[in-house]
């Protein structure tokens, strides 16, 4: 970075080139009063008080003008005084005097800048206006938006524009009048706000505040426990109560930015539902018990049961050490490969097809390459309410002038923003993407060198595009011949240019298809392995990355190691000490079947609701109530944990230490804030005890830091991962010693393949499993609220439940008029499995022919309704796509 | 970006849109809506928010900067009351008084059946006749409260 010298009050300061006047004051220490400028903003100039005089040229609003060269700058004349006494006297005459009860007391840059020129009581109070008091409005469940206290300073409206490109609020009405509100002057809660709360953030008054204002006593750096983008976050606490979270600017992910869920969803760590002590059931009901009794009994019955007749289910929730401990157990003391989590429910295909193609199942590239894409691809993702944080990055991106083509079923809230929206009827995906390749040979639009050098099988590919012609591929997917080809010479002509997608291109019966043509299309423009472009699968767990990295799937060791090639088998007796098995164990919607058919007759289940999560959940119960000997290690009492022969309270991700590894391969700290609540324990522990109760070593783990260590010496993708390297470093793996410095872009030099070449894969079109017919008109596809996660066992336990409390079929207003329905009635839907009832919301957000769901609401269990038909590869139910039909009540 | 035509929207002018989609176009654009409607409905400006990809509360922000622009309908009769300074001195402000107990509206708001809305103004360049009112295109002068009160009633037999 070029760096230029100028003086401020005759004192020598060095900046960066481009640096403003005020940011190079402000980092050499020297204070400038200022209200509207903030560093993460595009400096506007308005509040007009950081005035300062160049020498021989006048006054200036340092915060947008650039510093120069050899420049003389003075902060105190008496007319820049002047100035800015006049300025500040007339926003302080209008403010409230109430400090000691204001929020922002002390933290305050109004104060700040009143007591920086020192404040004449009396002239104030002759220019005191008769007090004006305007409503305060507490509608959003976490914050206040007092109108009093506001300073017209504009922060609000610009991050809600620029940053978060929500664009909620606005300065109304005119002159004296002027306030921020929202569009209509509505409660903010009635507004678009999305309460991400990053205006609450910035406001540097005392006018957006949250609801909830202790002053933590001490805070520690930790990363986010919702979806996978891996947030830094740092939780405030008090005694043993979490009281504030806030995003860390110091994290290369989210530079501070965080959704409502990261921000305000932490109500959940000390809610009074947490489970506190082991529970067993005694003739159908909980008792209390202790931890000795508890595991006693947990042990005995364990050794009762031979290998095949147990499964583990592990957590995508919890910690990379716990979910290797947990596969250590299962297979290193019970004797089995049956361990499984719930990846197997989302991005199995990737991990099975990109393995195929790259030779390696996780996103290519990483999360900050967005900014400086050309074109972005985005299927089957809705990205705003499922990894937030990289919708902020990717409508930012458009601003900047990258291209964004959107593919999906419903006319989600990222297609006001794209260039192209393609529209496809769910479970087309493959006819899509091979109608917009065929488009991209077709044009000669294919980047032939890199083909030519880092791919194979390009023959065979290109011939199975024959069949994808436009006429086809229209009348397949429903989207119009025009579109498919603009969005193919966008993607292809627009480089670099990255592909995202998540569980829309997965939950299918093609669900490996899928991601084989998204890897095509990668390939066949040479969007991989260079920055800013890649195939990026967004897992939708905090860890689900890391839970498959350490192996918690039955036909991997950690790091991907295939359990049935004897080096490695023989590798990890050694270390383990133990004999293995070299057996794939069963996946986890084969392991359900397997209870059913006696087979497997002990679940030990941690952190998981297939209960609600699973497809055709009503299999799943029938299964569940089979089993003879049923463990559930879980912080709530989940629908499922209600069945448990044992529940054992966890830890939740507040009171442990460990690591959690984002969707872009990044391995992050998390650390223990607050102590274990009441008598719960960290998973690790509780595993690690039932392991030394059945009298086995390898286990005596007093610290997650030992348990890395052991991963670190097993796991060459994890070789150079270290509690003390990520002290200091960002690590995306493969990091395979301690000298290497991580991989941001995968497959850069060669792919991990055994030929070292990326690998097409020719494809055929293969409809959905369950198509509609006459009984069941309609298709059923799932989605995602912002407000919620997964089963929600964590956000319907604090404010966003006031944000969305319920289910909500949407549906199209033709259907809904043809089936003579209302907005808001109730109605069931009915498939070939199940009946739920639910209110509908009547929006053209989805197309005719297609309703969707959450599965956030136990009241009305979506997955009583979806299809557990499986991929044949990856094992993943269809829980993308099946035919219902709506009754009213 | 995808435009949808609500039903409600058919009747508003804007065969304006190829031209005007551009910076600049907003007011026009909303002009144009309260010459359909008599004041810009909400309906009216998402769709211009979708035409320029302007956010709604911008939008809402420029309408509530101008008074000449209405997010709620007008009465039948607008009635402008002057305050500028000839009439604040000939006692505008009892007229004032007096309309507003009469109609038991504030200045802006419409009254309930919809027939009047009360406006005030800076000047309705007529000094010489102070104190004035003007209510739609018609002008009435040197008033007092007693001629308001008739003034009101012809209105309301209309």
């Amino acid at each position: 970075m070029d760096k230029i010298t100028f003086t401020i009050d005759g004192q020598k300061i060095t900046a960066d080139k481009g640096m403003t006047i005020l940011e190079a004051a402000l980092e050499n220490g020297i204070y400038i009063p200022h209200l509207c400028y903030h560093p993460d903003l595009e400096p506007v100039g308005v509040c007009r008080l950081c005035m300062v005089e160049i020498e021989q040229r006048g006054l200036f609003t340092s915060c947008n003008t650039p510093a120069e060269p050899e420049i003389a700058v003075r902060t105190e004349t008496p007319e820049i005084e002047k100035v800015r006494r006049v300025t500040a006297e007339l926003l302080i005459v209008n403010h409230p005097f109430d400090c000691l009860i204001c929020e922002k007391n002390t933290n305050c840059e109004l104060q700040k800048i009143a007591h920086f020129i020192g404040i004449d009581e009396e002239h104030i109070n002759k220019m005191r206006k008769p007090e004006r008091i305007l409503p305060i409005d507490t509608s959003n469940p976490f914050f206040i938006y007092d109108p009093n206290r506001c300073v017209l300073c504009g922060i609000c409206v610009r991050t809600c524009r620029n940053t978060v490109s929500i664009s909620t609020l606005d300065f109304m009405d005119r002159g004296y009048n002027s306030i921020v509100s929202t569009f209509g002057n509505k409660p903010i809660l009635e507004s678009r706000c999305v309460s991400c709360g990053e205006c609450v953030a910035r406001c540097p008054v005392g006018s957006l505040k949250p609801k909830e204002t202790p002053i933590p006593s001490r805070e520690i750096k930790t990363t986010c426990p919702y979806c996978g983008v891996g947030c830094g976050l740092i939780l405030g606490s008090r005694g043993d109560k979490i009281v504030s979270s806030r995003g860390d600017i110091e994290n290369p992910i989210n530079k501070g930015q965080l959704c409502v869920k990261g921000r305000f969803g932490h109500e959940f760590i000390n809610h009074p539902e947490r489970l506190t002590t082991p529970l067993t059931k005694k003739d159908g009901l909980f008792v209390e018990t202790s931890w000795d009794e508890a595991l006693e009994l947990i042990a005995d019955k364990f050794s009762h049961y031979n290998g095949d007749q147990f499964v583990a289910l592990s957590s995508a929730k919890c910690t990379n050490e716990e979910n290797y401990i947990m596969q250590k157990f299962t297979r290193a003391v019970m004797g089995t490969n049956t361990i499984d989590h719930c990846a197997r429910l989302c991005h199995a295909p990737s991990v099975a097809g990109l393995a195929q193609s790259f030779g390696s199942g996780a996103m290519t590239n990483s999360i900050n390459e967005i900014q400086y894409t050309k074109s972005i691809f985005a299927i089957g993702t809705n990205t705003t309410s499922a990894h937030p944080v990289i919708a902020y990055k990717i409508k930012n991106a458009v601003k900047e002038g990258s291209k964004l083509i959107v593919a999906n079923p419903k006319e989600i809230d990222l297609c006001e923003f794209a260039d192209i929206f393609l529209q496809h009827r769910p479970g087309t995906d493959v006819a899509l993407l091979m109608g917009i390749m065929k488009v991209i040979v077709d044009e000669n639009l294919y980047d032939r060198d890199f083909i030519n050098k880092r791919c194979e099988n390009f023959t065979d590919f290109k011939s199975s595009l024959d069949n994808f012609t436009l006429d086809f591929v229209e009348r397949i997917t429903g989207v119009h011949r025009d579109k498919i080809i603009q969005a193919a010479v966008t993607y292809a002509t627009h480089k670099p240019g990255m592909l995202f997608y998540a569980m829309g291109i997965t939950q299918h019966t093609h669900g490996t298809d899928n991601v084989l043509a998204t890897s095509n299309i990668a390939l066949l423009t040479g969007n991989i392995g260079k920055p800013s472009t890649g195939v990026n699968p967004l897992r939708g767990q905090n860890n689900v990355q890391g839970a498959c990295d350490l192996g918690a799937l039955p036909n991997v060791y950690p790091g991907y190691q295939k359990v049935d090639v004897p080096a490695i088998k023989q590798k990890f007796e050694k270390a383990w000490n133990c004999t293995l098995s070299e057996e794939p164990g069963l996946t986890h919607t084969e392991i359900f079947d397997s209870i059913l058919e006696g087979k497997i007759k002990v679940l030990y289940q941690m952190g998981e609701n297939p209960v609600i999560s699973e497809a055709n959940a009503s299999h799943v119960i029938k299964a569940i109530e089979q089993l003879e000997f049923f463990v559930a290690q879980d912080i709530f009492l989940t629908e499922t944990a209600r069945y448990a022969d044992v529940v054992l309270p966890a830890s939740s991700f507040a009171e442990k230490d460990g690591t959690f590894t984002n969707t872009e391969r990044r391995v992050q700290r998390v650390r223990k804030a607050i102590e274990p609540l009441g008598e719960s324990k960290p998973d690790w522990q509780i595993t690690c005890e039932i392991a030394k109760r059945m009298g086995k070593e390898g286990f005596d783990f007093t610290h997650p830091v030992q348990i890395m260590d052991e991963i670190a010496s097993l796991t060459p993708s994890y070789g150079g991962i270290s509690y003390e390297r990520l002290e200091y470093h960002d690590l995306q793996w493969p990091c395979p010693n301690d000298t290497h410095m991580g991989t941001p872009i995968l497959h850069s030099e060669s792919f991990a393949t055994a030929s070292g070449k990326g690998k097409f894969m020719p494809l055929t079109y293969k409809p959905s499993f369950e198509l509609p017919d006459d009984d069941y008109p309609l298709i059923l596809t799932t989605d995602r609220s912002l407000y919620h996660f997964h089963t929600a066992t964590m956000t319907r336990k604090g404010g966003l439940v006031k944000l969305r409390d319920r289910e909500l079929v949407e549906i199209n207003p033709q259907d809904a008029e043809e089936l003579g329905l209302t907005n808001a009635q109730l109605v069931k839907v009915i498939s070939r499995r199940g009946v739920v009832k639910s209110q509908i919301k009547i929006t053209d957000v989805s197309q005719k022919g297609v309703i969707s769901m959450t599965f956030h609401f136990a009241e009305s269990p979506t997955n009583l309704l979806t299809n557990d038909a499986i991929d044949p590869v990856a094992k993943i139910p269809e829980t993308k796509v099946c035919a219902v039909r709506i009754e009213k009540v | 970006m995808m435009i949808k035509i609500n039903n409600e929207i058919k009747n508003f002018k804007i065969d304006l849109l190829t031209k005007w989609r551009e910076n600049g176009a907003l007011i026009p654009l909303l002009q144009s809506a309260q010459n359909s409607y008599g004041y810009i409905p909400e309906i009216a400006i998402h769709y211009i928010s979708e035409i320029l990809g302007v956010p709604s509360a911008e939008i809402y922000g420029v309408i509530t900067f101008y008074s000449q622009f209405h997010t709620k309908p007008l009465g039948k009769y607008v009635i402008k009351i002057c305050e500028g300074t000839a009439c604040y001195v000939n006692s505008a402000r009892q007229i004032l008084k007096m309309l507003k107990n009469e109609l038991r509206i504030s200045v802006g708001e419409t009254t309930d059946c919809g027939l009047f809305t009360l406006q005030s103004v800076a000047c309705l360049g007529c000094c010489s006749l102070s104190p004035v009112i003007m209510i739609n295109n018609k002008t009435y002068g040197r008033l007092t409260p007693e001629k308001v009160n008739t003034i009101l009633k012809q209105y309301r037999k209309d």
